[in-house]
């Protein structure tokens, strides 16, 4: 039984890739070029001010512009969504049964919904994306240390979130645990950006609505994958546990 | 007033034992994916060059990860 809900969980992973990097290619990719157009006036500018006039080496690129954002983005989408998808199948298969009054289809969306939130949203709070041209080359260890300990506390506060709401839904019922359960999340996320440092390297002169747009398009697109995932493979996973008849049933 | 638990339904959870390692795997292969899609040639490097880095470059950009 599990593995065919991480192979449904895989599967349904690969089609959220497939949607979010038709989403990240039309919305994203805009931003990203118009960032790297910055970049090369940031360096051309540079160039022309040092006095020392060795012309501006022009590297031949290692994967070309239309390569990265073409199947570069593909594979980096459809990897991503695959590993998403198949870690979310087992965390359905252990959650399934466990949290609460929900069938496969809720018990998948709750899940989607807390991964959406403590992946997807809260840490790109804290640490949002940035385009090229944003952020020094000498801090990028400390930053990807920074982002990874903000994850694993994220995740963290969203199971001890999770255990919280599970007990006080038998005691108090569905509405007062949701409403407890956020204030707990919060606070406790809330603890943690506080506690971690902040990060500031915005170039001068960086349009703020290119921005702006970077990151709307970074929370489409882990919207887009979590939707789909959790949506999707709730579905899926309840024909799998509960029948066809089930499906049917709760459909109509 | 009772409310509805897990009792109410006829749902029976997949046991521990079946899923541990299934469980483990995934995660180590979860682990694996994230971070050569999210960090690898970053911070840090395994294979030698800046091939993957750039390849999936905009994927790391456009999900979040920081990437230089």
């Amino acid at each position: 039984m599990t593995g065919s809900l991480l192979l449904r969980g895989m599967i349904t992973g690969i089609i959220a890739g497939i949607v979010a990097f038709v989403f990240a290619y039309s919305f994203g990719e805009p931003q990203v070029d118009l960032a790297i157009a910055f970049e090369d006036q940031m360096v051309a500018a540079e160039a022309a001010a040092s006095v020392a006039s060795t012309p501006a080496e022009e590297e031949a690129p290692v994967v070309t512009r239309e390569t990265q954002a073409t199947s570069g983005l593909a594979t980096g989408l459809l990897i991503y969504g695959a590993a998403l998808g198949g870690m979310f199948s087992l965390l359905f298969a252990f959650a399934y049964g466990r949290i609460g009054p929900v069938g496969a289809r809720g018990t998948s969306a709750l899940l989607a919904l807390a991964g959406f939130l403590s992946l997807g949203v809260v840490p790109l709070l804290k640490y949002p994306a940035n385009p090229p041209a944003v952020g020094f080359d000498d801090t990028i260890a400390a930053r990807t240390s920074l982002f990874f300990v903000l994850i694993a506390a994220s995740i963290i506060i969203t199971i001890v979130s999770v255990l919280v709401a599970r007990k006080l839904w038998a005691e108090r019922g569905a509405w007062t645990a949701g409403i407890i359960t956020t204030a707990v999340f919060i606070v406790l996320q809330a603890v943690a950006f506080v506690a971690l440092p902040t990060i500031s390297e915005m170039p001068d002169g960086f349009d703020p609505l290119v921005i702006w747009n970077f990151r709307v398009a970074t929370l489409g697109i882990h919207l887009i994958l979590w939707a789909v995932i959790g949506l999707g493979f709730g579905a899926w996973a309840e024909r799998l546990l509960e029948g066809r008849r089930a499906s049917r049933l709760s459909a109509a | 007033m009772t409310y509805a638990t897990m009792q109410d339904t006829a749902v029976k959870p997949i046991p521990l034992r079946d899923l541990m390692p299934w469980g483990i795997f995934g995660s180590l292969m979860f682990a694996i994916f994230l971070y050569f899609v999210g960090a690898e040639q970053g911070a840090t490097a395994v294979v030698r060059g800046e091939t993957i880095h750039e390849y999936v470059h905009d994927a790391r950009h456009l999900l979040g990860f920081p990437c230089h």
